[in-house]
């Protein structure tokens, strides 16, 4: 299998070596070069530097930032924090859900512009209930002002 | 105070003083993440371009978060010799005001309050409440808060110009480590992080535990959902705790230190790396501190998004790089901790708390608080409540004057039904408990703790069960799974509140609920297992009516629980003004414009769209 920019992983790799930083800080670099942990390039940081791929994984999968699935352009964090939740942050997520087609568990519409992620809470909670999309976050939500921001994106996309 | 320490930072101190409070206007921009959320980057941009055009004379500056959140965007105002003025809820219009009135020489009308910073003279303004009378501050006692809002977190200068970094001098001048620990003790500071060991006990074990290297982690893994005081902490003052971190290091021996901040809080480490970056240049932080023979550096670690590593074993596992799995204690952390060796875990707000204690001594500290709890603490009082924001009271003060006074009552004239503490490992409170004095003990006999001070009001439209359903559901998926108590258990007991919850629940189950949750009680691994019935416990407790309505009668009296509620519109109070039409999803409502609304029920898909945009609140549930 061909290795998506290799030489940056090489650096990343590198970095880790000469650091002795740990498995975390490696998959977080990793996750932020690629928007995910693909298969292909944990593979072949596990032949590097002899960690078994097992390992790896638990890791990868240990923790909810890291994601072993393409993300969409754009990342919708739904907050689900216990302040979101009594102001209905739970409606809220799922009618970001409807709005992007996505079928239940999915996450990534068709068309990948979007991932949904119901995230832990993300310490706005006076502005509850909370909406990030990708760095930016949106206080005060409803679903009707949350529709019309993923509308914002859409047309700012193209 | 004498010695090198002391002028050294007195040079530092010096441009602090100037830029906290320069000789021309000073315009500073609230911008910690909730800031940033109200709109506070086009509020700053409003102001930079207004300045310009006016070919005005302003230093504008970004601060942390003063905790009055619900007034964000807020927005400080210098008038260099005269006055410190706070103004709240700033849009593009009232930026204008501002900067029209000071072109003027005139102070701009509508401050919610002035600060007297100590070194200002407040010469003018007198119908401005003082910040420690207005109706939000009026209660509050701010200690580890004490600079947020206030300084420009990222000017390490104005830090020491308000006293940052003189416990730090002080300690290693005229104390030995042993005088700081006795101290720590004597002041009888509990950690804040939900725990409420006391401090000066856990730095005593780590000064006698035997290792060649030892290390103060600060936990900064906020994890408790409505909980955010160490995330307004980080970003408006992080200076604070890197000083707490380093009088622990002197006081236990340790050399290094470690961050470990969630990964959802980027502004925080940004701020924190900006810190210790000028920290070390500044040379407090690095080898020969302030020029003495201490030495002590910090890097940060990021978490990458598990709640159990707030909890200390796991967290020790995870800056190792590995999975956050939670082991028997003892040997304690204090102990046998990073990489084996001696460490000191503390919560940031604990750590907040260090330099002032120190600076200022055991007997001041422990003069506000209660019998067994010491000090103030913060909570973020949020949910069902007008105020909304962080709050630093004195321990043993009631929940009613946090949520009535502070928080000035529920919005909407709705009426209180509980507040819940603790984050999952806490309870809900009801409102016939809540005069009772705020401590660590006095929480913990309700059913509840303290945690790490999260406070979330609930009114008559918050559903108990479903409430206890929701932290069983973030505690079965945030479970490490590596105890079956926990694993199974809690799993078992949200597969019973759902039946519930969804019309399915027997009284039988009740039994079964409260069986399972004291075995999981007794024989869960850590503390998240341990306490993760308690949520269920105190609703039981406290809101059985709620949880029989559900099982005998199929309803859910605060109409949440979706399989068990209906929707409609109530014809009086409808103004048919159309916008619950607009909203529905799947085209359920139907009317003319200025006559009541319907909704056909077959089509219905209970969303909530409606009732959530509904200003005349006519949709019922």
């Amino acid at each position: 299998m061909k290795l998506p920019r290799k030489n940056k992983i090489n650096q990343i790799v590198g970095k880790y070596k000469e650091d002795q930083g740990t498995l975390i800080s490696l998959l977080q670099d990793i996750q932020s070069e690629f928007g995910y942990l693909p298969k292909e390039v944990l593979s072949h940081v596990s032949g590097t530097l002899d960690v078994p791929l097992s390992k790896i994984f638990a890791v990868a999968s240990f923790y909810h930032s890291f994601s072993l699935e393409p993300q969409g352009k754009n990342t919708v964090s739904v907050c689900t924090g216990t302040a979101c939740h009594v102001k209905n942050s739970g409606n809220l997520a799922e009618s970001v859900s409807r709005n992007l087609g996505l079928e239940k568990d999915e996450e990534t519409s068709t068309d990948g512009e979007f991932t949904l992620k119901k995230v832990r809470c993300l310490g706005c909670c006076s502005m509850a209930p909370v909406v990030k999309v990708n760095e930016d976050i949106h206080g005060g939500m409803t679903q009707v002002k949350t529709g019309k921001l993923l509308q914002q994106y859409r047309k700012d996309n193209k | 105070m004498k010695g090198k320490p002391f002028t050294h930072l007195e040079k530092l101190g010096k441009s602090g003083r100037a830029s906290l409070l320069p000789n021309q206007v000073k315009i500073t921009v609230g911008f910690a993440s909730c800031g940033v959320a109200a709109g506070a980057q086009a509020v700053l941009n409003a102001f930079s371009s207004g300045i310009k055009k006016r070919k005005m004379d302003v230093q504008i500056q970004k601060a942390g978060c003063n905790g009055m959140c619900h007034q964000e965007p807020l927005v400080e105002v210098w008038i260099p010799g005269k006055v410190r003025l706070t103004y709240g809820k700033v849009n593009k219009e009232i930026v204008q005001t501002i900067l029209a009135a000071i072109k003027l020489d005139a102070i701009p009308e509508g401050a919610l309050f002035k600060t007297p910073l100590g070194i200002t003279t407040d010469t003018c303004c007198e119908d401005v409440p003082d910040n420690t009378s207005h109706t939000f501050y009026s209660k509050q006692q701010r200690v580890a808060l004490r600079n947020c809002g206030v300084i420009d977190p990222e000017n390490i200068g104005e830090y020491i110009a308000l006293e940052g970094y003189q416990g730090l001098a002080l300690a290693l001048t005229e104390k030995t480590p042993a005088q700081v620990i006795k101290e720590v003790e004597k002041a009888g500071l509990r950690g804040r992080g939900g725990g409420g060991f006391p401090t000066g006990l856990k730095w005593k074990a780590c000064r006698k535990a035997r290792g060649k290297q030892k290390y103060i982690i600060c936990n900064a893994d906020e994890g408790d959902p409505g909980a955010y005081m160490d995330r307004s902490i980080l970003e408006g003052d992080p200076h604070a705790v890197i000083e707490g971190m380093m009088i622990a290091g002197y006081a236990v021996g340790a050399s290094q230190g470690v961050i470990y901040v969630r990964d959802e809080y980027p502004l925080a480490i940004q701020r924190l790396e900006i810190a210790l970056e000028n920290a070390r240049k500044n040379k407090i932080l690095g080898s020969k501190v302030l020029e003495t023979d201490f030495s002590f550096d910090i890097r940060i670690s990021r978490g990458a998004g598990a709640f159990v590593c707030g909890e200390e074993t796991a967290l020790i596992r995870s800056v190792e790089g590995e999975c956050g799995e939670p082991r028997q204690r003892p040997p304690y952390p204090a102990v046998e901790g990073l990489y084996g060796c001696p460490t000191i875990i503390n919560n940031v707000e604990t750590l907040a708390n260090i330099p002032a204690l120190v600076k200022s001594g055991a007997k001041l500290f422990s003069a506000v608080g209660t019998e067994t709890s010491k000090g103030t603490k913060v909570f973020s009082l949020v949910g069902k409540v007008n105020n909304v924001g962080l709050v630093e009271v004195p321990m043993g003060i009631s929940l009613r004057e946090i949520i009535f006074d502070i928080g000035g009552g529920i919005p909407g004239g709705k009426a209180f039904k509980a507040v819940q503490t603790g984050g999952p490992s806490g309870g809900c409170i009801p409102e016939s408990l809540i005069d009772l004095p705020v401590d660590y003990d006095k929480l913990a006999q309700t059913g509840s703790i303290m945690g790490s001070g999260g406070l979330i009001v609930m009114d008559e439209k918050t559903c108990m069960v479903d409430v206890a359903l929701y932290f069983l559901r973030f505690l079965e998926d945030e479970s490490c799974g590596k105890c079956t108590p926990c694993r199974v258990g809690v799993r078992r007991m949200r597969e019973i509140l759902e039946d519930i919850c969804e019309g399915r629940g027997t009284l039988n189950d009740l039994d079964i609920l409260e069986k399972l949750a004291g075995t999981i009680k007794e024989s869960a691994l850590c503390g998240l297992g341990r306490t993760a019935p308690n949520p269920v416990l105190s609703t039981l407790k406290y809101f059985k009516n709620e949880y029989l309505a559900h099982i005998k009668d199929k309803k859910c009296p605060a109409g949440v629980c979706r399989e068990l509620v209906k929707y409609s519109i109530d014809k009086k109070l409808c103004i048919g003004c159309g916008a619950c039409l607009k909203a529905c999803p799947v085209d359920a409502v139907s009317g003319e414009k200025k006559k009541a609304h319907k909704i056909n029920l077959k089509k219905c898909i209970k969303c909530g769209a409606c009732s959530e945009i509904c200003p005349a609140g006519a949709v019922l549930t």
